[in-house]
């Protein structure tokens, strides 16, 4: 059963979140005897690519396409599907990001598969194919069967580590049919914050509510963040005055985040924002009130005053890396 | 120019809501939960009403569910939807619901269908993408900002770490989130006309069902927190070094 994964490329770099999409591909090829094609689409320079065939992929195919180094859903959708086609797949596996679960949409719709999307297991196959999703923003799973022959899989991070023991991939170019409908939008302008961890992809993610009272306060966050190698968030009436960008606003309305370990500074810990980081490994929080519903979700807490607290952590984070 | 848009909403339980499972874990208890508009949908119902308001707009919102949604389904009537279609049945799976809301597109001819970035029980993320398959037209998601000039839409669109700014013509399809527009909340003359708007009632049709549900999970319970000393905030360091083994 050949499996087809597509590939993110941000900025020229293959995203991580799509290397655990390769390797997931590559866990479930183990049991279906696969082979495990990547996909990837723009211009992007092939020695970039070197780490898709270590995580798992035995064939790169390349749409060489500068149009393509911009996100546009609709073509993306039509080489997608096309490599779904050509490459004789049947089962299309995506890394969960802003972009992918509509394309994946697109996709599914266009090649007759079943889609599940929010996936955070490898499928059970011992009686059909069964996958678990993760439902009502975190608080429950649900058990799906996918009855379709083909089938798309939008899968959430963590679910799989990335393997580094496969070896290089033959990179293969292939050519699409692209309609001109799939060219119709226009991107004017795109805003990216520089040098900056992606949110979605950090492994670590330090978060301030609106308990650190002003933007002005922010430097000993984005400190501690620096030190541990961390991306920076935020609860959102934080990100609605301002104080930071819309886009680090972390929960229901906002980012849903992941990572290994996510610290918590200043936020009561409403529902609303622990939507967004229920699935995370660790979730820390550090509050002066101790009664505040964070401590309750939390595996580790401080109660004390951020101010205090924060500048000795990043010390002690500095200590530790010495 | 008047518009035609479309506002797909679905009827979901509150944010606050306890979660849990009946009949062995296949269905979801709906003792004792508040029903709202999908907050995204929320989002995208709004931004309809402002349109309305500043430019001329006609408004239908759209629900796949049962009779129970309809409470839901005159909230945003209340809210300033002209009318309202509901297509009677579970909405069993996306590609289900996604094929009658192409359907009533189809019939509808709307210049715009707006939906939220996501339901916040499914979390699909996937329903405007595939209306918008169906009827051939650009979808767009998460869209953060909308804006008319004739046939022309202005979108702010979030990608991952920035928003990028695009043009498309009309028609499109778009899921909706903050900040497009702010929430709004029925007023008593809203409350009073949405009784007698009109809500049709539409069978749905048939589709072959790809996807099935199995079974319910709930994540296992949460440990205690462990408090570190806040005069000593290294030992928070050295646990989450040694014990938790994530740094
Ligand atoms: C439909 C809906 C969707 C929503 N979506 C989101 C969402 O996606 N994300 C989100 O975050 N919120 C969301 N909210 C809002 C949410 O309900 C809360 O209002 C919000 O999360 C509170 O943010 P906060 O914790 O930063 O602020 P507050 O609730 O004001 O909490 C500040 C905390 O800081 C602590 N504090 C104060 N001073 C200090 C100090 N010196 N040191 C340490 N601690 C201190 C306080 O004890 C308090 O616990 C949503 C709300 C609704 C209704
Ligand atoms: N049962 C439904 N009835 C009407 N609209 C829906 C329904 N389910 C989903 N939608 C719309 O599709 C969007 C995305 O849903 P989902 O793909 O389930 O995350 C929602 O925000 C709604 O706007």
């Amino acid at each position: 059963m050949a499996i087809l994964v597509f590939v993110e490329i941000a900025d020229g770099i293959v995203k991580k979140s799509s290397l655990e999409a390769v390797s997931y591909g590559a866990e479930l090829a183990s049991n279906t005897s696969g082979p495990v094609t990547a996909l990837v689409l723009g211009s992007v320079s092939e020695d970039k690519l070197e780490a898709v065939g270590k995580s798992g992929a035995e064939k790169i195919l390349l749409v060489e396409d500068e149009r393509l180094n911009q996100p546009l859903v609709s073509a993306y959708a039509t080489a997608i599907a096309q490599a779904f086609e050509k490459s004789d797949s049947k089962t299309l596996i995506l890394a969960k990001s802003a972009l992918s679960d509509i394309v994946a949409a697109k996709v599914a719709v266009k090649t007759g598969a079943g889609i599940v999307t929010n996936v955070s297991s490898l499928p059970d196959l011992s009686n059909g194919f069964h996958v678990q999703r993760s439902i009502y923003t975190g608080k429950a799973f649900e058990n799906v069967s996918v009855k379709s022959e083909k089938k798309v899989l939008g899968i959430r991070k963590n679910v799989v580590q990335i393997k580094e023991d496969g070896s290089s991939s033959v990179i293969e170019k292939l050519a699409v049919d692209f309609s001109d409908k799939d060219f119709t939008t226009n991107i004017e302008k795109t805003e990216k914050a520089e040098g900056d961890i992606l949110l979605t992809e950090a492994e670590i993610v330090v978060s301030g509510g609106r308990g650190l009272k002003g933007p002005e306060n922010w430097g000993m966050i984005e400190e501690l963040a620096k030190e541990l190698g961390a991306a920076t968030g935020c609860s959102k009436p934080v990100s609605d005055m301002e104080w930071r960008p819309h886009h680090e606003h972390v929960g229901q309305t906002g980012v849903k985040v992941s990572p290994n370990l996510y610290i918590a500074i200043g936020i009561s810990g409403a529902i609303q924002h622990l939507a967004g980081v229920n699935s995370s490994k660790v979730l820390v929080a550090i509050n002066k009130d101790p009664d505040a519903p964070f401590f309750k979700a939390a595996d580790y807490g401080i109660v004390g005053d951020a101010f205090e607290v924060v500048p000795k952590l990043t010390e002690a984070v500095k200590a530790l890396k010495n | 120019m008047s518009i035609k848009i479309l506002v797909c909403i679905t009827h979901v339980p509150d944010t606050t809501s306890k979660i849990s499972f009946t009949d062995s874990d296949t269905k979801f208890d709906k003792n004792g939960v508040q029903y709202i508009i999908g907050p995204y949908d929320d989002y995208a119902l709004a931004r309809a009403v402002e349109i309305k308001e500043s430019g001329g707009a006609s408004i239908t919102v759209l629900n796949v569910g049962l009779a129970e949604t309809e409470p839901t389904i005159r909230k945003a009537l209340a809210i300033g939807a002209d009318e309202a279609i509901r297509v009677n049945a579970e909405p069993v799976d996306s590609f289900f619901v996604a094929t009658q809301i192409a359907e009533v597109a189809k019939e509808g001819n709307y210049d715009m269908i707006l939906m939220g970035r996501e339901s916040i029980d499914f979390n699909s993320g996937v329903v405007h993408g595939m209306v918008g398959e169906m009827l051939g037209l650009p979808s767009f998601s998460p869209v953060m900002k909308l804006e008319l000039n004739g046939e022309e839409v202005s979108m702010t669109r979030e990608i991952e770490g920035g928003k990028d700014h695009l043009k498309a013509k009309l028609p499109i399809v778009a899921g909706c989130q903050e900040p497009i527009a702010e929430w709004r909340i029925p007023n008593m003359r809203g409350i009073m006309t949405a009784r007698t708007k009109p809500l049709n009632v539409k069978e749905p049709v048939s589709v072959e069902q790809h996807v099935k549900t199995e079974k319910f999970e709930l994540p296992p319970p949460k440990g205690q927190c462990k408090l570190v000393d806040p005069e000593h905030p290294e030992e928070l360091i050295k646990l989450l070094q040694n014990e938790a083994k994530v740094l």
